[in-house]
């Protein structure tokens, strides 16, 4: 059991500096993300497209800002759970029982939610009999490829991940390649190389397709894709791998007691705390009279939060106002030589 | 102001008097209207907003941005005549327009 002053749920901009904000008052604190990277929907979402509203930057893309948020961390040492989703949140006495999906458990007086619009998860087919072949024939992420050798793959997606497993997976297995349409938005190197192996038939290639029918009883045997004018082709194949991106759900968030409104969580303004004492939400999760999903909003929220935070941490000791400009422990802190 | 009607999945529906310059999108949120999520507010950066325009519309309205089909490609259940009503802005030639929403977002 892992003991904290504050577990941040997030690893987005807002959970970022709320970080930096308890480790500059002398709290610790550790990162759980879904995600197996840091950054959330800045580095998931729009890394590469320009925001303007960062006070200070006239101009920085979702991946620039993470890097920065990441470089303001530097002094600290901070652990980061990555690719866990905390699935579980139960009080024990005046501290929360944090646990994730992989089983990592905390102790820590302070929870603080920065789960933006709630954890990444893959979007599924939406076909019958989906559940039951769900990580055996039907699979959204490629962990091991040596399992698809001579197999007959069938590939749904026109993403970068779609089209670069199906030239790699092209080597040594039957690929079939489909999508809902002629473009893919994938890298146009791939898109020429995905073209050359149609032709040559090393993949099948079927646009303008979507799934429509498993077919099988204990494993899949084949599937029928339907297009739009309501044409079916019949594949047979082993393994169906869906590539279409992330979709965000609040998941189990839900069921950890919090007053939860449109998928947002109620909190005050004051220490941005929800219904229940210790845990907080900031960011676009939060929500407040007049509450702004913007990234400085989160960065304001976190720092109040991180303020909160150090009352159940530190019950004995008082807290007090200090600049970094000026404060010599803040200074220590952060590695710097004071005046 | 156009009057825009939304169809649940279910067929229940809603008509709402949509200011110009507005988003389809945003007159859904605005009037509480169920079936549109729009997690990322409307930057274009997540298939949570989508909608079906009825076919005799779907000519007549703006056409889809850069883009808009990459994101599409991540809708629930995508077709011919989808778009993300974050993309359609409200104006008077919109009046009577009317679109169905998908069985869900996510």
């Amino acid at each position: 059991m892992i003991k904290t002053d504050a577990l941040i749920i997030g690893a987005g901009p807002t959970g970022l500096f709320t970080a930096h904000q308890l480790k500059l008052i002398g709290l610790d604190c550790e990162i759980v993300d879904n995600l197996d990277k840091i950054g959330g929907q800045c580095i998931e979402l729009y890394p590469d497209k320009p925001i303007y509203d960062i006070p200070a930057v006239p101009e920085c893309t979702g991946e620039e800002l993470t890097k920065n948020l990441i470089n303001q961390l530097k002094p600290f040492n901070i652990k980061f759970h990555l690719s866990e989703r905390v699935d579980e949140v139960k009080k024990d006495g005046n501290k929360w029982i944090v646990k994730t999906n992989k089983g990592t458990s905390f102790t820590t007086p302070n929870v603080i939610i920065a789960g933006g619009v709630g954890s990444f998860e893959p979007r599924k087919f939406s076909v019958e009999g989906q559940e039951k072949f769900e990580n055996k024939s039907i699979l959204y992420s490629i962990k091991d490829k040596n399992i698809f050798k001579d197999k007959t793959v069938s590939i749904f997606g026109g993403g970068d991940s779609a089209l670069d497993w199906a030239v790699e997976l092209s080597n040594n297995c039957n690929v079939n390649l489909i999508h809902r349409r002629d473009e893919f938005r994938g890298a146009q190197a791939t898109v020429d190389k995905v073209h050359e192996l149609a032709k040559s038939k090393k993949i099948n290639l079927f646009t303008k397709f979507q799934l429509k029918k498993l077919n099988g009883s204990n494993e899949i045997e084949s599937i029928d894709i339907e297009d739009d004018d309501k044409n079916i082709k019949n594949l047979k194949t082993d393994y169906v791998i869906g590539f279409f991106g992330l979709i965000m759900q609040l998941g189990p968030i839900a069921n950890w007691g919090l007053n939860i409104n449109k998928k947002t969580v109620e909190v005050d303004t004051e220490k941005f705390e929800t219904n229940q004492k210790g845990i907080y939400a900031v960011g676009d999760i939060c929500n407040y009279p007049g509450k702004l999903k913007l990234i400085l909003s989160g960065f304001h929220e976190g720092a109040l939060a991180a303020r909160a935070c150090f009352k159940l941490a530190r019950p004995n000791e008082k807290y007090r106002f200090e600049f970094t400009t000026s404060s010599k422990a803040i200074k220590n802190r952060l590695g710097v030589k004071g005046d | 102001m156009a009057k825009i009607t939304y169809i649940e999945h279910n067929g229940t529906n809603h008509t709402v008097d949509v200011q110009n310059g507005l988003t389809v999108m945003e007159g859904a949120v605005q009037n509480d209207i169920p079936g549109i999520d729009a997690d990322c507010g409307g930057s274009m950066a997540c298939a949570t907003c989508h909608v079906y325009v009825k076919e005799d519309w779907f000519d007549k309205i703006n056409k889809k941005n850069e883009g808009e089909d990459d994101m599409l490609d991540q809708a629930y259940e995508p077709k011919k005549n989808s778009r993300l009503s974050c993309q359609i802005i409200v104006s008077d030639d919109l009046d009577g327009l009317v679109v169905d929403m998908p069985e869900k977002q996510t």
